[in-house]
């Protein structure tokens, strides 16, 4: 416990940029509501009263930095020590908010800052991973923890890559925190945090009623500790998102895998976590042509945000919700442009996205610049902020390679555009008929047969995806085969789901009685 | 195959299975490349693990490995797999020669153009023929792509996309009429290929899933019917 005091050491206080108001900042200087607050925070952890400490970490702490901490850091957690017996992981959760609070407030943070909020995670995380917690803590701060973590990753790789502008001063940190959200003890920290927490066998065992996780949303009703095991969880989708940004789409499917999507699952408890396990699941399966995986998934979640998007206006996260939200309708846009689904998207969904999109949409279906342009321009607003992991060479000359990642997979992606452009005008001559020869189209197209059998191929190998166990599976809106020289097209006929229907009905059915039921109890 | 390590002789495949993240495992994982080649197998989770340790240390990245994987990649069709390599390559690595002609070949099979595949491959023969069954590979692609699109294909049709001709052509249908179920037809103007029904040169065959109801959403209504 007396430890916490010598870990600082020779640290400098954090010191913003600029003048105002952050001059006045005393480290040392903790107001009586600060106390207050760290007093309860501690005794409640302490306590193992979840609710509480849910309360205080999603109302509390936000309400104090709004009053107190507009823009400069809450007090050091040296000043905070004598208010929590200066409990050492006390003080580390305490250091976490702390830097998470001087991220979203007090950017540009320097290098050091940077540092010592890994080494805090560092000594946290070791800590969870050598078992020695007992503490209980809620969901919602367990996954701002590893998204957190990802994101100050992520800021960093940004940050130093924009050599350009830095001054001396701000080159010779670099230099001196070299070690710092190195990608291998980023990615070796999650990876720690999944194999540790046996997170996949628990969920594999949990199938054959085995044991209990996600019935109990993460928690241990018995009173053990929840920590490691919902870090361990929401780190496979820490890992989904780090192979995102890395361009590693495959890698990042395999990651979530143990994690069905199919059903409820602690995922989705959390909005910020359910937002962006299906984001990074769709666009890693767009990238990897499953558009139709991507479509389903997307459509259930914007449905979900459209019905639930009102209980969390008041939540810090809801301007994250908001704009997830758009990059979402962004990338469905995408899909559906590439390969029509119609039939997927519900009717709420369809509305949104024709009242955003249909001008673009209509573009993205011809054959031209335009087109192109359309695409470009969604993909950029709606893709992940892709970085470069590996570190700077600072003996070069100083250039900013901050875009370069992105600019990789913007081409890539418009290569994959660019060998499908074609299809939409097949599909809308294949549509007018029941069989044509290859001869006569290729007239109306205007082209050689060779090229018209080349397009059809293509069309068929694209729409064709692999799934995740080397099946091949169609994602066509409509089909057709040759014979010989005729095509011969299939309408897919548009099946309504009875059976779905009924069981929606029987259950909505059922809910109608018992609320028929309630008011005549009353 | 790692038998040459004296202590611990973890196979290729589990040193990325224990640790995924690991640099030290880099030699390992260009050796194992090199043994895919030559025993004609493939592990795409080990090449993009070695393209991922590339990427974080840009200094150890050999351009010989790196076109090996891709190759092995290409010969993976209809997997997009190429393009999975491609999005972890840097792009000034992306810009050497031999790269940017894998590129224009992956072009070309993503769109079926199989004549102007054939032509540029041969360009660049050395390269190709060092990786044991790339030829096969690409022409299993092939009649992969025309099984999905014709019931019956003209036999120019087919020559064209195997790169296959004449009196060999004939040996290679008849072992294909022996050994995939393919049947040979006089067309009108060419001899023609009965390709083996599939549910996607024959879209009547596609089971009908529509109606059919997961078992999971049948139990949602148990409690009602109990």
């Amino acid at each position: 416990m007396a430890s916490a005091y010598d870990r600082e050491d020779g640290l400098a206080p954090p010191q913003p940029h600029g003048g105002g108001p952050a001059d006045a900042y005393d480290p040392n200087y903790v107001p009586d509501s600060v106390k207050t607050f760290v007093v309860h925070l501690y005794r409640h952890i302490r306590d193992k009263n979840v609710y509480e400490i849910h309360q205080m970490y999603e109302g509390g702490f936000q309400r104090l930095s709004d009053r107190l901490f507009r823009d400069t850091p809450w007090p050091s957690a040296e000043a905070v020590a004598p208010y929590c017996d200066g409990d050492h992981v006390f003080l580390l959760l305490y250091r976490e908010l702390w830097y998470r609070h001087a991220y979203a407030r007090l950017s540009p943070l320097t290098a050091s800052h940077r540092s010592e909020s890994w080494n805090n995670y560092c000594d946290l995380f070791s800590v969870v991973l050598h078992g020695v917690v007992n503490m209980q803590l809620p969901n919602q701060w367990l996954w701002d923890m590893v998204d957190e973590f990802v994101y100050q990753f992520q800021s960093f790789c940004q940050y130093r890559a924009k050599l350009k502008n830095k001054t001396e001063d701000e080159l010779q940190q670099l230099k001196q925190f070299d070690k710092a959200w190195n990608v291998y003890g980023v990615l070796n920290y999650l990876q720690a945090l999944v194999e540790k927490s046996m997170i996949a066998q628990i969920l594999e065992r949990e199938k054959e009623g085995l044991e209990s996780f996600t019935a109990t949303d993460g928690y241990d009703y018995q009173g053990g500790s929840n920590v490691l095991k919902v870090l361990g969880y929401y780190s496979m989708i820490g890992l989904l998102r780090i192979h995102c940004l890395l361009g590693d789409y495959h890698t990042g499917l395999k990651c979530l895998a143990p994690i069905n999507l199919n059903q409820q699952g602690v995922y989705t408890i959390v909005i910020g976590s359910h937002i962006s396990t299906i984001y990074h699941y769709g666009f890693a399966n767009l990238m990897m042509r499953r558009y139709v995986d991507a479509t389903k998934e997307f459509n259930k979640i914007l449905l979900y945000i459209i019905k639930y998007k009102q209980y969390h206006q008041k939540s810090p996260q809801y301007d994250q919700i908001l704009k997830k939200n758009e990059q979402m309708y962004a990338l469905l846009a995408i899909c559906l442009s590439l390969c029509p689904q119609n039939k997927l998207i519900d009717e709420n969904v369809s509305t949104q996205l024709k009242e955003k999109y249909n001008d673009k949409m209509t573009k993205m279906q011809r054959f031209d610049d335009e087109a192109y342009a359309a695409y470009d321009e969604l993909f950029s607003y709606a893709c992940p902020k892709f970085i470069t992991p590996s570190p700077p060479v600072l003996d070069q000359p100083l250039t900013n390679y901050n875009q370069d990642a992105y600019r990789l997979q913007l081409k890539l992606f418009l290569y994959e555009v660019k060998q499908q452009q074609l299809l939409s005008g097949i599909r809308s001559y294949l549509k007018l008929y029941s069989a044509i020869t290859i001869t006569k189209l290729a007239q109306y197209m205007e082209m050689d047969e060779a090229t018209l059998r080349s397009i059809l191929m293509t069309y068929k190998h694209k729409m064709h995806a692999v799934d995740s166990n080397g099946k091949i599976v169609s994602s066509a809106d409509f089909d057709f085969y040759i014979n010989e020289d005729v095509i011969h097209v299939v309408e897919s006929k548009s099946t309504k789901r009875h059976g779905d229907y009924f069981l929606r009905q029987i259950l909505k059915f059922e809910e109608t009685i018992a609320e028929l039921d309630k008011v005549q109890l009353d | 195959m790692a038998s040459e390590q004296p202590a611990e002789t973890y196979t290729v495949e589990e040193l990325v299975a224990v640790n995924p993240y690991n640099p030290d495992i880099l030699n390992d994982l260009e050796l194992f490349v090199n043994e895919q080649v030559s025993s004609k197998t493939y592990n795409l989770d080990a090449n993009l693990s070695l393209l991922r340790l590339y990427q974080f240390e840009p200094e150890r990245l050999s351009v010989q490995i790196v076109a090996r994987i891709l190759i092995k990649a290409l010969m993976a069709m209809p997997a997009p797999d190429f393009s999975l390599c491609l999005f972890l390559i840097p792009e000034h690595v992306q810009m050497e020669e031999q790269f940017k002609t894998m590129i224009v070949l992956s072009h070309y099979l993503e769109t079926g153009r199989f004549r102007q595949f054939w032509d540029e491959a041969s360009k660049s023969r050395n390269t190709l023929d060092a990786v044991p069954g790339f030829e096969q590979a690409i022409q299993s692609y092939a009649i992969h792509v025309l099984s999905l699109t014709y019931q019956k294909v003209p036999r120019p049709v087919l020559a064209e996309a195997i790169n296959i001709e004449g009196l060999a052509l004939d040996k290679f249908m008849e072992y294909h009429a022996a050994n995939s179920g393919w049947v040979i037809e006089n067309g009108t103007r060419s001899q023609l290929i009965v390709l083996p029904r599939n549910e996607f040169n024959h879209p009547e065959l596609k089971k009908n899933t529509a109606d059919t109801v997961p078992f999971e959403h049948v139990t949602r209504i148990f409690p009602i019917l109990s």
